[in-house]
């Protein structure tokens, strides 16, 4: 079983989301997507972890046993999540400050042991890190995207904090709808998460409707439009 | 049964393998990063006190000046007295982490009190604050940490180191006034502990700080 490289990143991004289709990771996804950059910051440390993750457990996909696989995934897994953490520590000590014990919690994030059961440990090491890289970045854009719409609407901002992980250079980029915007401090809370991921996974869905019916269209007659089914 | 002891043999020493492996990676890393890390911490901590007292203002290493202190009306554990000296007169001394009890754990505080008494400053090192409400105490978030500035037991008098709400000086925040009321009151028995050990604490032995500050 072989799977084109297109498909592999639309399955990344799009079509098999790990955020918003599988519904893995929800605890770093939640937790740590109040605002873009915590959530740029983690999505690009989950990602690294899964390409060299990805990568590994593909290399070595023919030597280890099927009995002992589980605990061979997990141990590569935790150490590549320790090396990640200790070289954020290093390079993004800031960063490393405000995502605390989100980095070491990468290792308990089921899409990385999922796509190295479901994915790397079938196929061949290419294919695997691209996958890793698009599974990742899906993962890192719903997070960004969480990060940003809870940052606007809970405390009118966009970017803000850009200086942890784009050094003093970056402080220029974040936009403020100034102070007398007092913001909806429930987008903030961890409730304003579960709304705002709720409804990207609506929108997620209203989308690929739309897509349907259009791929479906040409071959219709124009006339019979049943009733728009989502409310 | 030997085949059984075979493969779990086998399986053991796979798992063996990748034990080596993985604790090779990690070694190799921290090696790598170990200087970098602690040097960070070491400036974040730098950082934070020079906010309070002017950098020029002190000449002595003050992670070698150090003291341990307990005082269950600052914080529950012991906290730190870092000593600011410069030509080897005392110039302010840095108490972290002071703890405030918060609407939901302890705020922890680095507070910054000048040889004559008056506040160098005070800032949050961390927090469980609501967001949007009681997290005005950091000073990303609002100015309001920064008006301790300057302020000594006698200015405001005594009876006035309180939130307005309680008929205070300090202002509290819509929405929140648990948390700046014990902020306020903490930054105030801490000026009172320095005003009670004062001479004490400039004289007391310096300890050997065996880790860097994680504040």
């Amino acid at each position: 079983m072989s799977t084109s490289n297109r498909e592999i990143i639309s399955n990344g991004l799009w079509n098999n989301n790990q955020a918003l289709v599988a519904l893995l990771g929800l605890c770093p996804l939640l937790a740590v997507s109040n605002t873009l950059i915590n959530g740029l910051g983690l999505g690009l440390a989950t990602t690294l972890v899964l390409i060299s993750s990805n990568a590994t457990i593909s290399f070595i996909r023919n030597w280890v046993r099927q009995e002992v696989r589980l605990p061979v995934f997990v141990l590569v897994i935790a150490s590549f999540v320790t090396a990640v953490e200790l070289a954020m520590n290093a390079w993004f000590h800031d960063l490393h400050k405000i995502l605390g014990i989100f980095i070491p919690l990468i290792v308990t994030n089921c899409t990385i042991v999922g796509r190295a059961e479901a994915f790397a440990s079938r196929n061949p090491v290419p294919q695997s890190m691209l996958d890793g890289l698009s599974m990742g970045m899906g993962f890192t854009l719903v997070l960004m995207t969480l990060g940003g719409l809870r940052e606007f609407i809970g405390q009118g901002t966009i970017l803000a904090g850009a200086h942890l992980m784009f050094g003093e250079a970056a402080r220029s980029l974040s936009f403020s709808m100034g102070a007398d915007y007092h913001g909806l401090i429930l987008a903030i809370l961890p409730p304003g998460a579960f709304f705002g991921l709720g409804l990207l996974i609506a929108l997620k869905h209203v989308i690929d409707k739309r897509n349907a019916q259009r791929a479906d269209k040409p071959a219709q007659a124009p006339t019979a439009e049943p009733a728009a089914a989502e409310g | 049964m030997p085949e059984l002891k075979r493969n779990i043999f086998i399986s053991a020493a796979i798992l063996g393998i990748f034990g080596i492996l993985g604790a090779t990676l990690v070694s190799l890393t921290w090696t790598a990063t170990a200087e970098r890390i602690a040097l960070n911490q070491k400036q974040a901590f730098l950082n934070n006190v020079f906010k309070l007292i002017d950098k020029e203002e002190i000449d002595n290493d003050l992670l070698t000046d150090v003291i341990t202190l307990h005082a269950p009306s600052l914080a529950k554990t012991e906290f730190k007295a870092y000593r600011a000296r410069k030509a080897g007169k005392p110039v302010a001394v840095i108490f972290s982490p002071v703890q405030a009890p918060g609407y939901a754990s302890p705020i922890n505080l680095m507070v910054g009190i000048r040889h004559d008494g008056t506040l160098g400053g005070v800032r949050v090192l961390s927090h469980m604050e609501t967001p949007g409400l009681g997290d005005k105490i950091d000073a990303e978030r609002s100015d309001w940490i920064l008006s301790f500035t300057g302020k000594s037991l006698g200015n405001p008098p005594l009876e006035q180191w309180k939130v307005k709400k309680d008929g205070g000086v300090f202002d509290q925040f819509t929405g929140a006034t648990i948390t700046p009321r014990s902020v306020v009151a903490t930054v105030r028995k801490a000026l009172e502990y320095y005003a009670r050990e004062k001479e004490n604490l400039f004289k007391a032995p310096a300890q050997k700080l065996d880790e860097v500050p994680m504040h």
